[in-house]
């Protein structure tokens, strides 16, 4: 698993990159109402808006670490936003993008790079 | 000053525990340059009777609905709104309120607002209205921006039979949004003509029942084209008591349906403060502007309720809102409920079939008069008739015989070629000496 | 993500339950009854007005008729008379007690211009009447155009505007359209980051990006970020003056003159006008657009969230770009410019169906007159005065925002004198509640860390004040006694409990729907 500065993680699995936010960025938000998630298809630049993740008290904007096509969407939050709050690098993922270039993967933090990030702030 | 309790004495004591000298002292941060040590140049403060007396004579030189035959409509309507409505909307509780942010001691408030959404999403025959917007035309150009939302297209087609007003209003603000407003051309009876006008980049069209003409349509085949072309339906309707009579919009496959509620509650007011329904689908409902109420519990697990789902709003969306709608009709949608749950399901159909009963009264009389022709053949409350001559000239000489005959279409749009027309409504106020007051003058006039 | 945390927290707090002395068999609290909704009193059937019967034969409305029924309960007078007066008494009011939600201007709202709204000749005056019948409604329209644009020193006045945000779109629109009309379309406008919401969220609307303007130590625009962000593609700044941290611009003149320099326009917020109204111009200050919410400075009664008004006062440069209509003297008494064309035709278009709120127009005019240009000038020094005067009694126990010099008509704090007490700004809000005040602004501006922005109002005496800062102060020791039961279950004696946002919002319930998901029997009969 990878991470960002802006607290989103990623998972690789072939070209294929599971994306969600971090335990530490669900806990911050506090409890998590809503989320839209990419429609399938949709073609995203590392950057870009990604996802939108909803609280009671705002709405913030989830970029994509990585650039690529949306392959899946996490249908399961629609019904169940709560599993961003419990399990937020697991079921809580909110997309999986099939990537064009992998070593951008390498390039992101590691827990341990994120961690020591953390305790920066 | 009455409105004032703070005495000199007051004054110098507060100055003391602050530490200033004197008030000018509080307003050190204000550039000298733009400094005013001198009052305007206004009349100074005055007692209640001589505020009272100017104000009283100024509504002196107007002529009320009330004062004689009156026949004015096109999107506000005179209704008997019963006198309880008035005495509960000026309680203290409700009057001198905020917006419920501490919903623990607004529960008023916001009960009325579900009871309020409740109701328009049932006269809508929709899933979930909002808690109002400012008035009908505004609610009109909120619903062609939401569409572009959903759809993700940039299109609206505006039916030749919306309200010109409502048109000019979406077109300013829809139009400052980014959107491609086509408007069709004006035209009694065309709301089926926005069909061929729809195409794929098209993101919704928006017809009007009862129109401006005062046409009622079935708008169903309107909303099957729409679909197809993943297009939506706004329905517009300014005359809100239709629904009481008429298939709602919700039936006819509307996705959104906007309206001017004034005339459930609401005085006519000279123009405002109306009040704005927007109701829509369900799976609409985040794309949605304007404040929503919706039920919870509170930590004693009782039913309450809150402003809910306001990630969608300015305040904490920002320049991401759906809107930037902060205040809406809060007031006027009180009444609205108040007096639509004195009316219920009985009293409202009531209520609409006695001004459809008036209104076909009024068509018959000025249908007979050689010269005019009734040019709306199924309404609700309200239709156009073409005149001999220019419209607005003739409301002008039955002003003389003590008439209000209506609305000359041109003063709602003078480049229609449409000024031999004039748009007459007819409500449960219309007495049937009024009728025949109306049609006798203008048969005179005309002959 | 962009990790926004700087609003109220929601995390339900570990709520204390009530102290189990004492409750009621029915859920009633002494004299506040547990109120029923309308549509679950069984009066599908029932109605609260005689009406005449109608005779529908021969209509030929045919399949356009109404055949499923709507679901619309009905209650007899007395019934709705006691629902909504029951409903009532759960609300707070400016009637009832301090209300000191900053930047909102709950001041006392004069019955006199309740009356005056009702006469007949204003309420039930159709606003397409023709124009011989309505020529003191359009005098009235006049009247308050001359004291609104005496009132702030600038040549014109659009008054359609429904309330404060449509104001502020109205102003972004003539500032398009001048832009446009000079063949010189920008695209950018700068926004301070303690600027209402609305403020960003009106230039997106009209489909400006929006830049952000850093603010100074001492609560200021930063004019050195202010100058560096102008360019040639910035079409306006908006500012709110006084700002939202409740102090007044001391640069505004400067903050002025360097926009106009770089061909752009200054859009003021005028939410705040009532700390200023009589004594200071916006048009001296470089203002070119500014909304006045009459619900703020002119009293109108907020509703439970409006009808506003917001009419737009508009410079020179502005003025032929505002929207029709509006009252004009012609030869034959006043009359409406309604269309964009002939000597209109530089109007942007049209903000709303009619000519604004004609119902707002009287209350605000009737308060108008009735201070005078002299109560007026007493509105805002009072304003001032009594603001200072809470800064000065709380800021022993809680720490302003912005201790250096005078505030305007606000006072704001932060949560610093919290801290370690475990007490946050939304408990100490809730808490307030059962002292029997209102809260004050939490939260906003997002500049200041849990913030409370706190707006006597002039209509409040120093009888009132002192009650309010005792209680306030009592409070601040309480928490600082480490009392936090007090405040982590607060409020215990309002009507309701505290609410859960977060199931609301999860799972929505916007309308009421039959337990059963059944419609009544009356309903699904017909």
């Amino acid at each position: 698993m990878r991470f960002t500065k802006d607290h989103e993680w990623v998972a690789l699995d072939g070209d294929v990159a599971t994306i969600g936010i971090t335990a530490y960025a669900a806990e911050q938000l506090g409890d998590v109402v809503f989320v839209e998630t990419p429609e399938v298809g949709k073609t995203v630049s590392a950057g870009e808006g990604l996802a939108v993740v909803e609280s009671v008290k705002a709405a913030s904007d989830v970029y994509a670490p990585l650039s690529g096509e949306v392959v899946e969407a996490n249908a399961a939050l629609a019904d169940a936003p709560e599993t961003v709050n419990q399990a937020p690098e697991a079921g809580g993922w909110f997309a999986k993008v099939k990537i064009a270039d992998p070593s951008a993967y390498e390039a992101l933090m590691d827990r341990a790079a994120y961690d020591a990030f953390l305790e920066s702030l | 000053m009455r409105y004032l309790p703070l005495t000199p004495d007051d004054r110098a004591q507060m100055l003391g525990v602050i530490g200033a000298a004197t008030i000018d002292d509080l307003f050190a941060d204000v550039p000298a340059a733009a400094r005013k040590s001198e009052t305007f140049d206004l009349p100074d403060h005055a007692g209640e009777l001589e505020v009272e007396r100017e104000l009283v004579g100024l509504a002196a030189l107007n002529r009320a609905a009330g004062a004689g035959p009156f026949f004015c409509g096109a999107g506000a309507y005179r209704h008997h709104v019963p006198a309880t409505v008035d005495h509960i909307i000026q309680r203290s509780e409700f009057l001198t309120s905020y917006t419920p942010y501490q919903p623990e001691i607004a529960q008023g408030t916001l009960q009325v607002l579900f009871e309020f959404q409740t109701q328009v999403a049932a006269l809508t025959g929709l899933d979930v209205a909002n808690a109002s917007m400012y008035d009908g035309s505004t609610a009109c150009a909120e619903a062609v921006m939401m569409a572009r939302r959903v759809t993700r297209r940039k299109k609206a087609i505006l039916s030749g039979g919306l309200h010109p007003h409502y048109a000019a209003t979406t077109q300013t603000i829809a139009h400052a949004e980014g959107m491609d407003i086509v408007r069709q051309t004006v035209a009694v009876d065309a709301e089926a003509a926005v069909v061929d006008a729809i195409d794929a980049e098209t993101a919704c069209v928006v017809v009007q029942t009862p129109n401006v003409f005062g046409v009622a349509t079935d708008v169903t085949a309107i909303a099957e084209a729409a679909h197809k072309a993943g297009a939506l339906l706004i329905v517009v309707t300014t005359e809100a008591v239709s629904y009481g009579l008429l298939k709602s919009p919700g039936e006819m496959g509307a996705d959104i349906a906007v309206a001017e509620g004034q005339s459930i509650g609401n005085a006519l007011n000279f123009g405002g403060p109306y009040i704005g329904l927007f109701a829509c689908r369900e799976k609409l409902v985040r794309q949605m502007p304007g404040r929503l109420c919706g039920e919870t519990v509170d930590a004693e697990g009782r039913r309450g309720f809150v402003l809910t789902l306001s990630t969608r709003e300015q305040h904490i969306r920002r320049e991401k809102a759906t809107s930037n709608i902060c205040t809406n009709s809060g007031l006027c949608a009180l009444a609205f409920t108040i007096h639509l749950t004195l009316l219920g399901e009985v009293g409202l159909r009531q209520l609409a079939a006695i001004n459809h009963a008036k209104t076909r009264r009024l068509a018959q009389a000025l249908g007979a008069i050689a010269g005019v022709e009734v040019l709306t053949k199924r309404f609700f409350n309200e239709i156009a008739v073409r005149l001999p001559g220019d419209a607005a000239a003739m409301v002008g000489g039955l002003l003389d015989d003590g008439v209000v005959a209506g609305v000359p279409f041109s003063r709602l749009d003078p480049h229609a070629g449409l000024d031999d027309v004039l748009l007459c409504a007819a409500t449960e106020m219309t007495l049937d000496e009024d009728i025949d007051a109306f049609a006798q003058a203008l048969a005179r006039r005309i002959g | 993500m962009t990790m926004q945390n700087v609003g109220r927290p929601t995390r339900p707090e570990d709520v204390q339950p009530l102290a189990p002395a004492f409750a009621s068999l029915t859920g009633g609290r002494g004299l506040l009854q547990d109120e029923a909704l309308i549509f679950e009193r069984d009066g599908w059937t029932k109605t609260g007005v005689d009406l005449p019967a109608a005779d529908l034969d021969g209509s030929d409305l045919g399949d356009l008729a109404r055949a499923a029924p709507i679901g619309l309960p009905g209650l007899s007078e007395p019934e709705a008379m006691r629902h909504y007066v029951r409903l009532s008494q759960k609300n707070h009011a400016i009637d009832l007690a301090l209300y000191p939600l900053g930047s909102c201007t709950m001041k006392h709202n004069p019955r006199l211009n309740e009356k005056m709204a009702r006469l007949a000749g204003f309420a039930d005056l159709h606003p397409m009447a023709p124009l011989p019948t309505v020529q003191g409604a359009l005098a009235l329209m006049d009247r308050l155009s001359h004291w609104l644009k005496t009132l702030t020193g600038m040549p014109a006045v659009a008054l359609s505007p429904k309330a404060g945000a449509h104001g502020e779109l109205c102003g972004l629109l003539a500032i398009r359209a001048a832009h446009e009309a000079r063949g010189d379309p920008r695209r950018r406008v700068l926004v301070p980051t303690s600027a209402h919401g609305t403020n960003p969220a009106t230039a997106a609307f009209v489909g400006y990006s929006v830049t952000e303007i850093a603010q100074t130590d001492d609560g200021r625009v930063d004019l050195a970020d202010l100058a560096a962000k102008l360019g040639p593609d910035v079409a306006a700044i908006m500012v709110t003056n006084p700002n939202t941290c409740g102090l007044f611009e001391r640069d505004i003149i400067e903050i002025a003159r360097l926009t106009h320099e770089a061909g752009a326009y200054f859009y003021c917020d005028g939410a705040n006008f009532n700390a200023i109204v009589g004594r200071v111009r916006p048009g001296d200050l470089g203002v070119d657009a500014m909304h006045i919410n009459l619900h703020k400075t002119f009293s109108t009664p907020h509703g439970g969230g409006g009808p506003g008004a917001g009419p737009v006062v508009l410079s020179e440069a502005l003025a032929p770009f505002a929207p029709a209509p509006w009252v004009v003297h012609g030869a034959n008494g006043l009359t409406l410019v309604e269309e964009a064309v002939e000597e209109a035709a530089q109007a942007f278009g049209r903000m709303s169906a009619f000519h604004g709120q004609m119902g707002m127009f009287v209350r605000a005019y009737a308060y108008m007159r009735s201070h005078g240009a002299d109560g007026l000038r007493q509105v805002a020094e009072d304003a001032v005065l009594n603001a200072n005067y809470v800064k000065a009694r709380l800021s022993g126990v809680m720490t302003p925002a912005f201790p250096e010099g005078p505030c305007m008509h606000e006072a704001l704090f932060d949560d610093s004198w919290l801290e370690g007490t475990g007490v946050t700004t939304l408990d100490f809000a809730k808490a307030m509640i059962d002292e029997g005040f209102h809260p004050m602004t939490m939260y906003f501006p997002l500049v200041v860390h849990g913030a409370m922005l706190i707006e006597p109002t002039e209509t409040e005496s120093k009888q009132e004040l002192d009650r309010f800062c005792d209680a306030l102060v009592a409070l601040a020791q309480a928490a600082k006694a480490g009392d936090v039961d007090r405040f982590k279950g607060a409020p215990y004696l309002a009507p309701m409990r505290r609410l859960d946002e977060t199931l609301a919002a999860r799972k929505p319930r916007l309308t009421w729907k039959p337990e059963s998901g059944v419609a009544p029997a009356p309903l699904a009969a017909e």
